[in-house]
């Protein structure tokens, strides 16, 4: 099976099938990362480009790992948004871009909506690396990757997203995700922090983290942006930690097989305490697992399929 | 010149008037109305109206015409051509320009600019310097420059003690506030209606609150001052709710709303479509029956359309970027008449909300076809059916979220002082 459409943009509307296909065949592209010569021709000829307008280093890396494991020409552009409102718009520079001819574009942006606004105006597929509040899919990929491979499946499980869900795309991506495979989202934090109508998109709201935790089998730990406390949105990182800090004791009210998760970079002594983050060696098998899934991403929209991979 | 409209029907609330009229304007004026065939049809240009309707010239009591300051977006002539087309006679255009409207110089600068346009333009002066929010503008020069109502739309007056004094100050004129009612503490950031698909869009949200709470305020205020109060571009259910309770109580307070407010809810915005970025924004379907239930039962007084002219540059990209605001006087009355279409109003409380109410609230004597008052006439044709191509606007932006809709019913002539 491969995927129809041009872009990745999100999960939301994906189907259960879809998703399984390209966890299916992030399955095979792992064990091309853990080859001693780690690269396979896939995308040999094929242009990629990192348009990342919002700094990142982790996802940007991944991703250029990923092409250039397929043997894809990678190139990074990195540009502060601030620059770009004054300057060129963002379309003029996507269009200069494509017209060096490249096949793939990867965007990262602080304004939701913005890949989908590129994505309508260029030939080239558009992977969304993350935009605004909106979706992370590459992320939500890795995370449902990751949860299949160290627990069997996703069907049944019950899953708790715990921190600022208002102002994160990998909440959402993930809660789009995971319902479709059948788990069971709950997500958890201060009001301040949970959108309005959020329960409409299939996920349980929680304000107290020790009954959105009890009985789970994963906690997966949102980032707290510190500078969140100046527009009121917390009290403080003491208090932010000793309601939605994931310690021991909270993790002990989950299953015994419990999987904890953070997509980094953590915020030790805030939202995840250091005892918890370096028990969980799962955290950097994310991190692997994320470039399997890129480059099954990249594989399958360039017109792959999975029986080939 | 002589104008004789014939065989049309009359619609003129102020005057109690809906039947088979034949009109004679004369020098500018309404001179008379009569059984069909009864005027003289010996020497004035005679319009065959059969089917039509003929109404009171149409009052925009909330434009931006953009002139001094952003003349690639609109100017005063463009502007008042977007008026005529769309059925307009008169518009009031707010003070929102560079330098803004808060003196004289503006006003009458604005005024000779209007002189030659094609529909009469009444302007609105700014409330406080700079529309700043810091300190008066002068209101009463202002008002006797030729100002017909003083208003910080755009830019909400936050200091409540300085709107107090505002209102206050307006009385020696019996000056009308007009107030673009939002908490821009609570708006912040937001591009759109905060709720589900703010959520699901990820995009930062505006709450109803936000207008609610500044409605709340002005009403308060007004009551306090006993200042005459407009509340401009009504979005939500809880001020149409405000407006209501206020009016009950007999406070001087006014309300008005635009045809998108009825027309479109926030899954307009869906795909990220800038067309359906304007502020307050587009809210629910529960909001949009609010509304139309506050047209029906009164509460709210007219529709204006906060006619928002934006350069494409401006509107597209990021949507976080993008300008807020729509053109709407080009697709005004065909929008109005969806609600005739479904019952929610009737043509002539329609009208009296598009030509009559406002008139009566700017106190400009106009919006009835009493014979001896202004040859404002419109003419609509209720039947014809059309398709908006915001490339054929009179105005020069394009920023409509309308393009492409299928309509029924237009202005098919705006007769402005006697003039075709």
């Amino acid at each position: 099976m491969s995927l129809t459409s041009k872009d990745l943009l999100g999960i939301q509307g994906m189907t259960a099938d879809e998703i399984t296909t390209i966890l299916d065949t992030a399955a095979t592209f792992k064990d091309v990362s853990e080859r001693d010569i780690k690269k396979v021709p896939a995308l040999r000829g094929k242009t990629v480009i990192n348009l990342f307008y919002e700094a990142s280093t982790r996802t940007r890396t991944s991703f250029e790992l990923a092409g250039k494991r397929l043997s894809a020409d990678v190139i990074n552009i990195s540009t502060s948004t601030s620059s770009v409102v004054k300057g060129e718009t963002l379309l003029d520079t996507a269009r200069n871009i494509e017209a060096m001819k490249c096949d793939m574009i990867i965007v990262r942006h602080s304004c939701s909506g913005a890949p989908e606004f590129l994505s309508k105006r260029l030939k080239s597929a558009v992977i969304n690396a993350g935009d605004g509040f909106h979706e992370h899919p590459t992320q939500a990929l890795l995370d449902m990757y990751t949860i299949r491979e160290k627990l069997g499946k996703l069907e049944g499980l019950a899953i708790a997203i715990v921190g600022d869900i208002a102002h994160s795309r990998v909440a959402r991506s993930n809660i789009y995700g995971l319902t479709t495979m059948g788990a069971k989202v709950r997500v958890c934090g201060p009001p301040t922090m949970m959108p309005r109508g959020i329960e409409s998109l299939g996920a349980r709201v929680y304000c107290d983290m020790n009954t959105a935790v009890e009985g789970v089998d994963v906690i997966m730990m949102i980032r707290l942006q510190l500078e969140r406390q100046t527009v009121g949105l917390f009290p403080g990182a003491r208090e932010y930690a000793s309601f939605y800090g994931l310690n021991q004791a909270r993790v002990e009210r989950a299953a015994r097989h419990v999987l904890v998760m953070h997509p980094g970079p953590m915020n030790r002594g805030v939202e995840i305490s250091s005892e918890v983050a370096d028990g969980t060696p799962v955290i950097l098998e994310q991190v692997t697992n994320g470039v399997a899934v890129r480059m099954a991403v990249m594989y399958l929209l360039s017109g792959g399929t999975n029986s080939e991979a | 010149m002589n104008i004789l409209i014939k065989n049309g029907h009359v619609i003129d609330p102020a005057n109690k008037v809906d039947e088979q009229l034949d009109i004679l304007v004369s020098d500018g004026k309404i001179a008379k109305l009569g059984k069909p065939g009864s005027l003289s049809t010996d020497g004035p240009q005679v319009l065959d109206a059969a089917g039509k309707l003929i109404v009171p010239g149409l009052i925009d009591m909330h434009v931006h015409l953009r002139e001094p300051g952003f003349e690639y977006k609109e100017t005063i002539s463009t502007g008042a051509a977007a008026a005529k087309a769309g059925g307009f006679t008169s518009v009031c255009c707010m003070p929102n320009t560079n330098p803004v409207n808060d003196n004289r110089a503006i006003t009458e600068f604005i005024l000779a600019q209007a002189r030659d346009a094609s529909a009469r333009v009444y302007p609105i002066g700014a409330i406080t310097k700079g529309s700043r929010g810091e300190e008066l503008a002068e209101m009463g020069e202002l008002h006797q420059a030729g100002c017909v109502a003083l208003s910080d739309d755009g830019r909400p007056l936050m200091n409540a003690s300085l709107m107090r004094r505002a209102m206050e100050y307006s009385r020696i004129f019996d000056t009308l506030i007009i107030s673009h009612c939002e908490d821009s503490t609570l708006s912040d950031k937001g591009v759109m209606n905060e709720g589900r698909i703010s959520t699901e869009l990820g995009l930062r949200g505006i709450p109803c609150a936000a207008e609610d709470v500044m409605t709340s305020r002005d009403i308060s205020l007004a009551e306090l001052t006993g200042c005459r109060l407009h509340i401009a571009h009504v979005s939500t259910a809880g001020s149409v709710g405000l407006v209501r309770e206020a009016k009950k109580r007999g406070v001087q307070v006014t309300a008005e709303t635009c045809p998108h407010y009825f027309t479109l809810t926030d899954e307009a915005v869906r795909g990220y479509n800038s067309m359906a970025k304007m502020n307050p924004p587009l809210r629910t379907a529960e909001d949009v029956a609010a509304i139309k239930q506050g047209l029906k039962d009164g509460t709210i007084d007219v529709i204006a359309t906060d006619h928002a002219p934006h350069g494409m540059d401006e509107k597209s990209g990021e949507f976080d970027y993008a300008a807020f605001g729509i053109v709407g006087l080009e697709t005004a009355v065909g929008l109005t008449l969806r609600l005739v279409e479904e019952g929610a109003l009737s043509f002539s409380e329609a009208i009296r909300k598009l030509s009559l109410n406002p008139s009566a609230i700017l106190r400009i004597g106009a919006g009835a076809l009493t014979p001896g008052s202004d040859g404002d006439i419109t003419i609509i044709d209720p039947k014809v059916s059309w398709t908006v191509d915001s490339a054929q606007f009179k105005s020069k932006s394009r920023n409509t979220p309308f393009n492409g809709w299928k309509l029924t019913g237009k202005a098919v002539r705006t007769i402005v002082g006697g003039r075709l």
